[in-house]
């Protein structure tokens, strides 16, 4: 390996040296803004840097991590993350599974009803965490009066969406929802239209009912972008920030307090970078490991898809 | 004529199917109007909002055709606040980083797809990773960098964190774009004696016009959106970009929150980026489709 193989011919060896040229500037930019912070985490994990130590590091080995395992907070939000994550994926591949089908047909309009069902994705996030807030308003918003003229709330007994623990967790889920569904449908939609329509029909001839054909060959043809889709947005909602801080601000009482939010606080709000630095090195690690196992499950049942058929 | 409406129509020959088809078709209309008020209603409330008096945002029970419309919550946006300040904030900062992320992700693409550099498959895997990466992770290293660079209060920041933040999606689209050009074309500019980079510029990316268009609208997009670096490394109030400075407004008052206002900000912020889907959504549909599958 250190001396260039013989068998590549000058011209080639020229490109190599070309295209590290042009690949370089990108590598470099990369390096400092994702791989820099992540390694610096590491690194600063392992000291005490906060008021107490005048903002100083100070080295105190597993401290900050040990600090961790004692700490109850963390914890809960590592739980409304996780509980955030899974809730909101799995509504979103079930709605965009829907949304896919229907644009999937051909009819009138498709071309306006597609633009119209990415709208919500292109959308930033915190100007929509706005829109969905005013929505959940408890006392002017559309969410109430909706209920109220349904019959199902008086005046008295108005829902404080955000105000309550778990009223709170649903609002920042249906917002998520209404936000990222239209990604995951464009993906099905995409993987759908390669399926060729005559395995519907043969499977029709065969005696089959749609609902049969929705699970024997739109699943299982499907599956590598409904597994690439889950893994793509698994990630995002565990990292989820906008959205809850401008909506709830991780309220009320640190009940849709998420991992992102108490790592912001920590290294922001409260000057405690060393502990901060050790949050981030866990979640990373947590994360990695996540996707790590979530990738060999892709793997596995895309060997297992190929092998059967 | 005869053969052609005969072509379309013998698909049914008994009656019975015909009656189920229209229930499916009266289904299948109903989903249709699903997607369509899910996908819209909640941006058009706002927009609704925005328009009424006051009075009629915070009347109960809630009004939700008004006989009176307004424009005081737009006029008093752009008087009390450098409002328009941040639109072109948000503007500079998304067209210089979605240019620079091209500038370099385009040539890093094309060495990817082409020429095989030494370490391809690492800087690849590494690309897919970072895709995963939650921006969180990133704030306190990213922040000491700009404090001992300076660039606190400078758009640099901002500029070279969008860039590298986009970079991935560019790379892996724009590759494999790069890769479905046939390789004659190259092979014969090298024959008429060009160097890569004059074979690059010249002719390649001419080309990729359209793969370039694509990335771009994306690059875009999440730049004019991302919230949480633009919070952090700007706090200079007239430096302040579209999603930052129309979060505050919320968060100015405790007791009564401007709601009109509030609602007008939300529009403008969104308006750029609804033109935008209107006119470029297939190549938004196209980028995405791509980098997943890529991905």
């Amino acid at each position: 390996m250190t001396r260039p193989s013989p068998l590549i011919d000058p011209i080639q060896a020229r490109d190599r040296r070309t295209g590290l040229y042009l690949v370089l500037p990108a590598v470099i930019v990369l390096l400092l803004v994702f791989a820099y912070p992540i390694a610096q985490a590491f690194w600063l994990g392992l000291f005490a840097n906060n008021l107490g130590t005048g903002l100083q590091p100070v080295f105190i080995g597993l401290g900050n991590y040990l600090r961790i395992l004692g700490d109850g907070f963390f914890w809960q939000t590592f739980v409304t993350t996780f509980r955030f994550t899974i809730i909101s994926v799995l509504l979103e591949l079930v709605i965009g599974m829907g949304i896919a089908l229907v644009l999937n047909r051909a009819f009138q309009g498709r071309g306006a009803v597609r633009t119209i069902a990415i709208l919500p994705w292109a959308l930033p996030t915190a100007l929509i965490a706005m829109v969905w807030a005013w929505i959940f308003n408890d006392q002017f918003g559309i969410a109430n009066d909706i209920l109220l003229r349904l019959g199902l709330v008086s005046r008295e007994t108005l829902i404080n969406w955000l105000g309550q623990p778990w009223t709170a967790n649903l609002a920042i889920i249906v917002a998520d929802v209404w936000k990222t569904t239209p990604f995951i449908s464009i993906l099905l939609l995409a993987g759908l239209q390669s399926i060729p329509a005559d395995l519907y029909e043969a499977h029709a001839l065969d005696g089959g009912t749609p609902w049969q054909g929705f699970w024997r060959i739109t699943v299982p043809l499907l599956l590598p972008q409904i597994l690439i889709a889950t893994l793509f947005r698994f990630a995002q909602a565990f990292g989820v920030y906008d959205l809850i801080q401008v909506m709830t601000g991780g309220g009320p009482g640190g009940a849709t307090a998420v991992v992102s939010l108490y790592i912001y606080a920590n290294a922001m709000r409260y000057l405690d970078f060393g502990y901060a630095a050790a949050l981030i090195v866990v979640t990373f690690v947590l994360l990695i490991l996540a996707v790590v196992l979530c990738n060999a499950w892709i793997n596995r049942s895309r060997s297992k898809a190929s092998g059967a058929s | 004529m005869s053969l052609g409406s005969n072509a379309r129509q013998p698909r049914s020959p008994h009656p019975a199917p015909t009656r189920s088809l229209t229930l499916t078709n009266i289904l299948f209309g109903l989903a249709v109007v699903a997607i369509v008020i899910f996908c819209l209603a909640p941006v058009l409330w706002q927009v609704l909002t925005s328009f009424k008096l006051t009075e009629d945002i915070i009347a109960i029970p809630n009004i939700y055709f008004p006989t009176r419309f307004t424009f005081d919550h737009y006029i008093q946006l752009f008087q009390r606040q450098p409002f328009w300040r941040y639109v072109l904030n948000s503007t500079f900062v998304a067209v210089t980083s979605t240019i620079t992320c091209l500038a370099i992700g385009a040539p890093a693409a094309y060495a990817l797809a082409r020429l095989h550099p030494r370490g391809s498959h690492w800087i690849l895997a590494g690309i897919l990773l970072v895709t995963l990466f939650p921006y969180i992770l990133l704030i306190q290293g990213l922040l000491q960098i700009v404090q001992v660079l300076h660039l606190a209060n400078n758009y640099l920041a901002l500029i070279i964190t969008y860039t590298a933040i986009n970079l991935p999606l560019t790379i892996l689209v724009m590759r494999s774009f790069f890769a479905q050009l046939p390789k004659d074309l190259e092979d014969a500019a090298r024959v008429d004696g060009y160097t890569t980079v004059q074979m690059l510029i010249r002719i390649v990316l001419p080309l990729t016009l359209p793969a370039l268009v694509t990335t771009g609208i994306l690059t875009f997009i999440a730049s004019w959106n991302e919230y949480i670096f633009a919070l952090t490394f700007i706090t200079e109030d007239t430096m302040k970009t579209i999603p930052v400075a129309a979060a505050q407004i919320s968060g100015s008052s405790t007791y009564e929150a401007p709601y009109g206002p509030i609602a007008a900000a939300t529009v403008v912020g969104t308006i750029p980026l609804i033109l935008l889907v209107l006119i470029f959504q297939r190549q938004i549909i196209q980028g995405l489709t791509a980098g997943a599958v890529k991905g």
